[in-house]
């Protein structure tokens, strides 16, 4: 009987070996360990066993069909590795082909020079906030020091709608309008559409933006001020950016400023860019005139600040190297798809 | 405001630093130079020669052979001038060096020429004789240079051999233009701009010393002045000079002006020019035998009067126009232009010198209405100091008879009724450091005061400001004159301190960022288009005559009509940009827009328009309505108003095609449109293609939108589905059958899903099938059918009544 076992379980091993694939695996098992297989056939011959030994051969025959499906199962994970690996050779891919897009749109640059300069002000504790693009001359020019028959407000520059209604020249008046509310302290920033009568070339443009920014509070100094500045200037043209304040003049403030920054590009060497000074002009700024913050109901006495207007366009086309102010209002898809 | 370097020396004498120093510090210190121009640009190795032999060249007939002393040698120069003779001092370039230009007179290269040595004709030539062109200068400033020649030192110049040749030109100069600000009408000057060297560099000024000339004459017999419009005129002071002898100015004067880009003309027009620049004050020379009555009054013109200027031309005037009259009517329009009947010509015997200043306003207001812009009336209309006045008629005067021009009358008519009154500021030294955020010593700042020629009287410690600066009249104005001198740069750098505040957004602008966002993740371009645009608009977007879009602000001063009014309707930009697009055959494009439209309450404007914010989408090429309409939903869902938004058929807007448009109503609220752009507006862009396109009206979605959510937990219990098929006339919108499904669907119908529409062979002539699949759930309990059929039955038993049924 002994012998039996060990025949059956050699013949099915050599099966098992030579079986080529997973039918032919099935095929084995049937064979040997399935209802009429061999090795159940062999136990139905049990009854010509002695009692004693029964168990011991039952237990022979449990040995051998364990060993077969063991060598079974382990033919079984050789074949399916070896389908799946021919499998995987035939799936190469040239994998230097182009991506398959979903085609997203872009931000225009204005958009994003202003998303860019907003985040550093948002952090440095700055509300944003708007003002009418229509305004009225008490606010756009009187209420900022610019009296009546002031050139600044003569007709070449400024697009009437009526004696006293006006398109804003620039955002400043949202500092008269943010000033009037009388809550202190204030500290924002006015993004916005200002127009001037300006032929469009491509240095100009009778529509373009500006960025406000006003801070009043008790004890407001020319250096906050400037501490202010060189650290937006840093954060939106890179850590090694020089500012420079030169005195400067407008109606509103006094000290006034017009500040320039090292020459991103070449990092005040000298280049194209920046006309070979090394430095680029970039906004203007000073301190909130007594007057002006008396008009708006501020006691001077108590409060001081400062205000500055950056030029949005001016920024961008130099971020972007951008030479013809009129793209950004062509919205040409080749143009825009570059940001 | 251009200044010549050795013009401001000739007040600051001990002004020792180079050009890009002075650039450098005047800019920091409040003087922003433009550019600075330097006259001996590319003039290297150039010195004065003497020439000791000329000898005829043996090959060529134009050319000579010349032996000139330049100093330590003696060098062999060939030449084809003609004018060279023994003896004459020249400018000679020895061999390498360099030149400004060619003989020519075409553009000066930018790095000049490079001389080398070299034959002509086989002759050997160590350098080269200077023509003026070649300097870099012209005829018009050194009216002494040959019209075609080298040139000649004049005798009486004092120059030896080997002499810097550029130096006795005066050509080691610079010119330097500054931007100077409205307020310092001061700096518009040569001893303004001098006045602020000093005090920049802290070196001394010496102000011309000015006498008062003239013979024991009286002005006052000669002439008589009347001021009636005190107003306008808050001085004038007049002289006269007798005896003109009309001739060149000399080297000195000339080499001024010429440097200023001023050509100099005679000695009286150039005293006239001089004093111009150097006190900023203009003047005016009247011949006096053609002043009728020898007076002058200064009076308004009537409206309607016409008056012949200097220059030949009529000009208009009225009643808000300043003129200079004598006893019988108008000699000049005051500030702007002199008249052709009181001009000076070539005869004149005897001069009247006027010196006067107006009101700045009015000179800039009238030279606006009369349309003529002089020198003298840019100068005027920025409000001139009426101290200045007289010192610079008594400057001109004295220049008169340095120059030998003519003899001057003793006296001056001055007519001044109301001096301007000495300004005086408290000194407050501790508030100018707290609004600087500096800690200035007293004493530095007095010293800064002392520079700037501002006094102090200690007993009533005020602080006295010079009648020449306007723009000094409050403490901030004070403590910016000690922030320029300590020097902005010095001031230190530091950050508002104080109560903390929160930075943000509003909640409409954090609408906008997820609109942009969506817009963007859907292949739109973030475009910008103009506020102001064409009445003809509303034409091309075929508005009725009578739609009240068309009711725009109208622009009183436009570029032109083109940009003439403010726009109602926000499409025109886009379908401007698409147009453009399309034109340059760019493929596939999609454009989106954030910008106001202008729309007002009355017209004409009495109060301002609601300016109202718009999201404009526009699209073409792979594209339809649906797409589009998605677009918009993801956009409404991320705002959280899935489920309140309307989309409804609507034939209304006439730019958009009439079977593809609907109006969009955010819970319950008008908030815009979408459709196919209508084929005639297409063809007046000149599109031939089909476009779409959706406004939408910002404020309304952001007064309904929300950025609250809440977890609504994750389904348990299984769905139920039922696909419906269902057929009906074409014109039965969809919309409607889902708004059945969804009322008589109740809590239990989770979603509905279109899946098919269908119009063809497999249905009658005039129907469509429309197949939705309707999900049924409960959060709490598995559906039984029975339930699920019965609502079902419900839902078409409803449809039934609108004529649509199951399909067969």
């Amino acid at each position: 009987m002994k012998e039996k076992i060990e025949q059956i379980r050699q013949q099915a091993l050599a099966a098992i070996e030579d079986a080529a694939g997973i039918d032919k695996l099935n095929d084995v098992k049937v064979a040997f360990l399935g209802k009429k297989g061999q090795l159940s056939s062999l136990l139905k011959g049990m009854k010509d066993v002695a009692p004693e030994d029964r168990p011991k051969v039952g237990q022979m025959v449990n040995e051998a069909r364990a060993g077969i499906e063991a060598k079974m199962e382990e033919k079984r994970t050789a074949i399916q590795k070896k389908l799946r690996e021919e499998k995987m050779k035939k799936e190469v891919i040239d994998v230097t082909l182009p991506g398959k897009k979903v085609a997203v749109g872009h931000r225009h640059p204005n958009q994003i020079a202003l998303d860019d300069l907003e985040r550093v002000f948002i952090g440095m504790g700055y509300e944003v906030v708007e003002g009418p693009e229509v305004e009225y001359d008490h606010y756009n020019f009187e209420l900022l020091n610019i009296p009546a028959n002031h050139p600044a407000k003569d007709e070449q520059d400024t697009f009437y709608i009526t004696k006293d209604i006006l398109l804003r020249t620039q955002t400043s008046p949202v500092q008269a309008r943010i000033m009037e509310t009388g809550r202190m302290p204030i500290r924002v920033i006015a993004p916005g559409r200002v127009f001037r009568s300006d032929e469009v070339d491509a240095t100009h443009s009778p529509s373009f933006h500006q960025v406000e920014g006003l801070v009043v509070d008790k004890g407001i100094t020319f250096a906050d001020l400037k501490g202010t500045l060189q650290q937006w200037a840093e954060e939106f043209f890179g850590p090694d950016t020089k500012v420079k304040f030169r005195p400067h003049h407008f109606p509103f403030t006094e000290p006034s400023a017009e500040v320039d920054v090292s020459c991103f590009k070449c990092g005040g060497k000298g280049c194209r860019m920046c006309k070979g000074s090394g430095w680029i002009e970039i906004l203007g700024c000073g301190m909130v005139h007594p007057k002006v913050l008396s008009d708006c109901g501020i006691d001077p006495e108590v409060y001081s600040g400062f205000a500055f207007g950056i030029g949005l366009e001016r920024v961008t086309l130099l971020k972007y190297e951008i030479d013809d102010m009129r793209l950004l209002y062509e919205n040409d898809a080749r143009f825009l798809k570059q940001f | 405001m251009n200044t010549p370097i050795s013009w401001i020396k000739a007040y600051v004498p001990d002004l020792d630093c180079t050009v890009q120093e002075y650039v450098d510090k005047m800019t920091l210190s409040g003087s922003h130079v433009e550019n600075a121009v330097y006259l001996d640009k590319n003039l290297e190795k150039i010195v004065v020669g003497r020439i000791e032999k000329i000898e005829k060249h043996p090959d060529a007939d134009k050319l000579v052979i010349c032996q000139v002393n330049v100093g330590d040698e003696e060098v062999q120069i060939v030449t084809g001038a003609s004018n060279v003779f023994k003896g004459a001092m020249v400018p000679v370039v020895l061999d390498g060096g360099r030149v400004a230009g060619g003989h020519d007179g075409s553009p000066n290269p930018e790095n000049g020429i490079k001389i080398k040595k070299g034959k002509l004709r086989g002759v050997p030539s160590y350098g080269m004789m200077c023509s003026i062109e070649e300097l870099g200068s012209t005829r018009d400033m050194y009216p002494e240079a040959p019209e075609d020649g080298i040139y000649i030192f004049d005798e009486s110049k004092d120059v030896k051999p080997g002499d810097d040749a550029v130096a006795a030109l005066g050509l080691r100069d610079a010119v330097v233009e500054f931007e100077i600000t409205s307020n310092r009408v001061d700096c518009f000057s040569m001893i303004g701009m001098a006045r602020e060297a000093a005090a920049t560099f802290e070196k001394p000024f010496y102000a011309p010393e000015v006498k008062e000339v003239g013979n024991n004459e009286k002005a006052e017999d000669y002439i008589s002045v009347e001021v009636e419009a005190t107003d306008l005129c808050p001085r004038y002071t007049a002289r006269i000079v007798k005896n003109i002898k009309l001739a060149p100015s000399p080297e000195w004067m000339q080499r001024r002006l010429a440097a200023m880009g001023i050509r100099p003309i005679n000695n009286i027009v150039d005293i006239t020019n001089y004093v111009m620049e150097e006190y900023g004050q203009p003047m005016h020379a009247y011949d006096l035998n053609k002043i009728r009555g020898h007076k002058i009054v200064v009076k308004r013109a009537n409206d309607g009067d016409v008056y012949t200027t200097l220059d030949g031309q009529e000009r208009k005037l009225d009643k808000d126009v300043l003129m200079i009259n004598d006893a019988e009517g108008p000699v000049g329009i005051a500030g702007i232009m002199g008249g052709e009947n009181s001009m000076v010509t070539d005869d004149i015997q005897t001069m009247l010198f006027e010196a006067a200043t107006f009101d700045g306003t009015n000179i800039r207001l009238s030279s606006k209405r009369i349309g003529l812009r002089t020198d003298a009336s840019g100068k005027f209309e920025k409000g001139l100091d009426p101290e200045n006045a007289l010192e610079a008629i008594n400057r001109a005067c004295q220049l008169v008879e340095e120059l030998g021009a003519g003899e001057v009358v003793g006296g001056v008519v001055d007519v001044y009724p109301n001096p301007v009154e000495d300004v005086k500021i408290p000194f407050e030294p501790a508030k100018y450091n707290k609004l600087l955020g500096t800690n200035v010593s007293e004493e530095k700042m007095m010293e800064y005061f002392d520079r700037l020629e501002i006094g102090y009287d200690k007993e009533t410690n005020m602080l006295l400001i010079p009648s020449f600066r306007q723009d000094l009249r409050c403490s901030a104005d004070i403590a910016e004159e000690v922030a320029r001198f300590f020097g902005y740069d010095n001031i230190p750098t530091t950050l508002p301190h104080g109560e903390a505040t929160a930075g943000k957004k509003s909640f409409a602008a954090r609408v906008e960022d997820v609109v942009m966002n969506i817009a963007e993740q859907n292949g739109f371009c973030g475009g910008m288009c103009y506020s102001f645009e064409s009445p003809k608009v509303f034409d091309k977007l075929l508005l009725a005559d009578n739609d009240p879009l068309r009711q725009a602000i109208v622009i009183a001063n436009p570029l032109g009509e083109d940009y003439s009014i403010m726009r109602t309707i926000e499409l025109n930009g886009i379908l401007t940009s698409l147009a453009g697009n399309y034109n340059h055959r760019n493929k596939n494009v999609r454009l989106y827009e954030i910008g106001n439209v202008y729309l007002p309450k009355a017209l004409p404007l009495t109060e301002l328009p609601d300016e109202r914010k718009r999201l404009t989408l526009g699209m073409y090429g792979e594209c339809d309505f649906f797409m589009l309409k998605g677009v918009l939903e993801e956009m409404f869902l991320k705002l959280g108003l899935d489920g309140k938004v309307d989309f409804e058929p609507s034939q209304e807007k006439p730019f958009l095609h009439p079977g593809r448009q609907a109006l969009i109503y955010v819970g319950g609220a008008y908030a815009g449109f979408i459709g196919q752009v209508h084929p005639e507006v297409c063809e007046n862009y000149d599109m031939k293609c089909e476009a779409y396109v959706a406004g939408i009206d910002l404020p309304t979605v952001t007064e309904k939108a929300t950025f609250d959510r809440r977890y609504e937990g994750v389904a348990k219990y299984p769905a139920v589905n039922r696909d419906l098929s269902l057929v009906m006339k074409k014109d039965v919108f969809v919309g409607s059958l889902e708004k059945v499904m969804k009322e008589k669907g109740g809590k239990l119908l989770e979603s509905i899903q279109l899946f098919d529409v269908y119009e063809g062979s497999q249905i009658e002539e005039g129907y469509k099938s429309v197949a939705f699949s309707l999900v049924f759930r409960s959060p709490e309990r598995s559906l039984e059918a029975a339930e699920i059929n019965k609502i079902v039955d419900k839902i078409l038993k409803e449809l039934e009544k609108m004529g649509v049924e199951l399909r067969a």
